[in-house]
């Protein structure tokens, strides 16, 4: 089977969540990559160094420089034709394109695939990961996003893929861009942290949430999250939210701070590698899913901990 | 200039869904079910532009079983003009919803489409992309500002990172983020009103689009369980563990 990777890039380095992708695709068949994009050389010849590519197809071109998916999406329904697979990252631009790919080539996308179990069968969460689905595709061909926390991420180099010209596609002529607000801060993503520190509404205010939690997310170089209850209770901006409705995480290690545990909030961060509670209430449910849990005040506790690790 | 907002009854969001004994999927006997909750962000923002004077008519539309006339008629109480019910017991996958959208799409000719941008059964993430690759229309997915100026409409996304923001030309298709607005709640009058507002009832064969699966379900599952976890005593003993994980400043 031949695959058709979306390489997700800055317009000079590839992002790690193409090479989750790539690994993913390699349990398919042959990987073969696509880099759109303006100016996109360099990427291009970082692109063909990930370690078990064949060809980079390589679509220079204004119109696919902010990958605006009425632009991109029929030049990869066009490569299609002499591929079997396309895999995207299930990132917000992967999301956004794949799909509109998937109907151009009237083929059933599977979204956010956890593993590969057959030429056209994968696991995938539903219901927010409260429940893993096993599903097969009847499709000629596949499109599929890839969940890049469930898979390693392919090296970033020994690969010796062949770099290839596309002359394909254009400006649609219906959308443009008119600009970006990409938060500058030191702190990651929330999706990408390695480490997230996470308040709940036991906080009470968010001049606690900014005195107790912000320091211990600044020493350990973590991400911010809240849950639901804190963020509607207006100690938090919305896109803090860790939850079902919210944002779906899984650090390396999720800090649980003041946060009961609700279904809504376990939905967003239970696929987190280890997970750190911090609550007095030992009945919290948040306890039956922490690896580490500290049943103490938080208000005296997480000062502590700031100070001490 | 006319909305379509497509609505979706799922599991309520507070209710924790229960795999199946058999593996067939989640048990949705007796459970409370409600609109998806980024379709009442959309239904929410359709209503906005209506005020606002953008808007002149909303239509809300479900596919799914003759109970989804009760989301429907939640979307009527909240402030959409009409509704279209295009009933079926199936399951049916967003590629088929997408092209029963098109081809209601085709015969109101709206100048926007607001979707969920996902629901939070399935999570596919796919049908407002989907719809827009066969109108052909430009696409706004996961807006947190929706912008009506004259024959276009700027939509800011909510990205990887940060904020966007796209100038698509009319007709469009916008999907919601959670950010976008609060959906506010339908008061007991409105209620009462809804109950009176037209509800067209159709089938997937009206719209002649085949739903049959294309993609099988084999099993579904429940997700790992973590193994149980262990109390510390104090921070000191929390911050020795977490040192032994290499977690530290």
């Amino acid at each position: 089977m031949k695959t058709l990777v979306w390489v997700e890039h800055d317009g000079s380095a590839v992002k790690d969540a193409t090479l989750a992708a790539v690994t993913a695709a390699s349990k398919l068949g042959e990987v073969h990559l696509l880099v759109a994009g303006e100016g996109v050389d360099g990427v291009a010849r970082a692109a063909s160094e990930i370690a078990g590519v064949g060809k980079v197809h390589v679509a220079d071109n204004a119109a696919f420089a902010y990958n605006l998916p009425e632009n991109v999406a029929p030049l990869v329904a066009e490569l299609m034709a002499s591929h079997d697979a396309f895999v995207a990252p299930a990132t917000t631009t992967g999301k956004n394109i794949a799909p509109r790919v998937a109907a151009l080539l009237d083929v059933m996308q599977i979204s956010d695939i956890l593993s590969v179990e057959g030429p056209k069968s994968f696991t995938r969460p539903i219901y927010a990961g409260n429940a893993i689905a096993t599903v097969e595709s009847s499709d000629a061909k596949l499109v599929l996003t890839v969940r890049g926390t469930a898979f390693e991420k392919a090296a970033t180099s020994g690969g010796s893929g062949v770099v290839e010209a596309v002359s394909a596609g254009g400006d649609a002529g219906i959308s443009s861009f008119v600009g970006a607000e990409i938060a500058k801060s030191e702190r990651p993503e929330l999706t990408s942290a390695k480490v997230i520190v996470s308040g709940g509404r036991a906080l009470g205010s968010s001049e606690k949430y900014e005195e107790v939690i912000v320091p211990l997310a600044d020493k350990l170089g973590a991400a911010l999250g809240a849950s639901r209850a804190a963020v509607d209770a207006g100690y938090v901006p919305n896109d803090y939210q860790v939850g079902q409705t919210g944002k779906i995480v899984a650090p390396e290690v999720y800090f649980a701070i003041g946060i009961s545990g609700a279904i809504q909030h376990l939905a967003g961060m239970k696929d987190s590698k280890t997970i750190v509670a911090i609550n007095k209430d030992e009945d919290a449910p948040i306890f039956q899913v922490a690896d580490l849990g500290l049943v103490a005040d938080l208000f005296s506790a997480v000062p502590e901990l700031t100070a001490k690790i | 200039m006319k909305i379509l907002v497509p609505v979706k009854r799922v599991l309520d969001y507070n209710v924790k869904p229960r795999v199946k004994a058999d593996g067939t999927g989640v048990d949705l006997a007796n459970v409370k079910m409600s609109m998806n909750p980024f379709d009442e962000i959309a239904v929410e923002e359709a209503i906005r532009l209506k005020e606002k004077g953008v808007a002149t008519e909303i239509v809300a539309v479900s596919v799914g079983p003759a109970k989804a006339q009760e989301t429907l008629r939640t979307a009527l109480a909240m402030g959409a003009d009409r509704a279209i019910l295009v009933q079926t017991d199936d399951e049916v996958e967003p590629l088929a919803i997408a092209k029963i959208l098109k081809a209601i799409a085709d015969a109101e000719t709206p100048g926007l489409v607001i979707l969920g941008k996902q629901a939070i059964d399935g999570d596919n993430n796919q049908t407002g992309q989907m719809l827009a690759a066969l109108t052909g229309w430009a696409q706004g997915t996961f807006a947190s500002a929706v912008q009506v100026e004259g024959d276009h409409v700027n939509v800011t996304r909510e990205v990887d990172g940060g904020l966007e923001t796209v100038k698509l030309k009319l007709p469009a298709i916008v999907t919601t983020d959670l950010r976008l607005n609060e959906p506010r709640y339908a008061s007991l009058p409105n209620i009462m009103k809804a109950k009176s507002k037209p509800l067209d009832t159709k089938t997937p064969a009206d719209y002649g689009v085949d739903t049959s699966p294309r993609v099988k379900t084999l099993r579904v599952s429940e997700p790992p369980v973590r193994s149980a976890g262990v109390k510390v005593a104090d921070v000191d003993e929390l911050v020795a563990k977490l040192k032994a994980m290499g977690v530290h400043s």
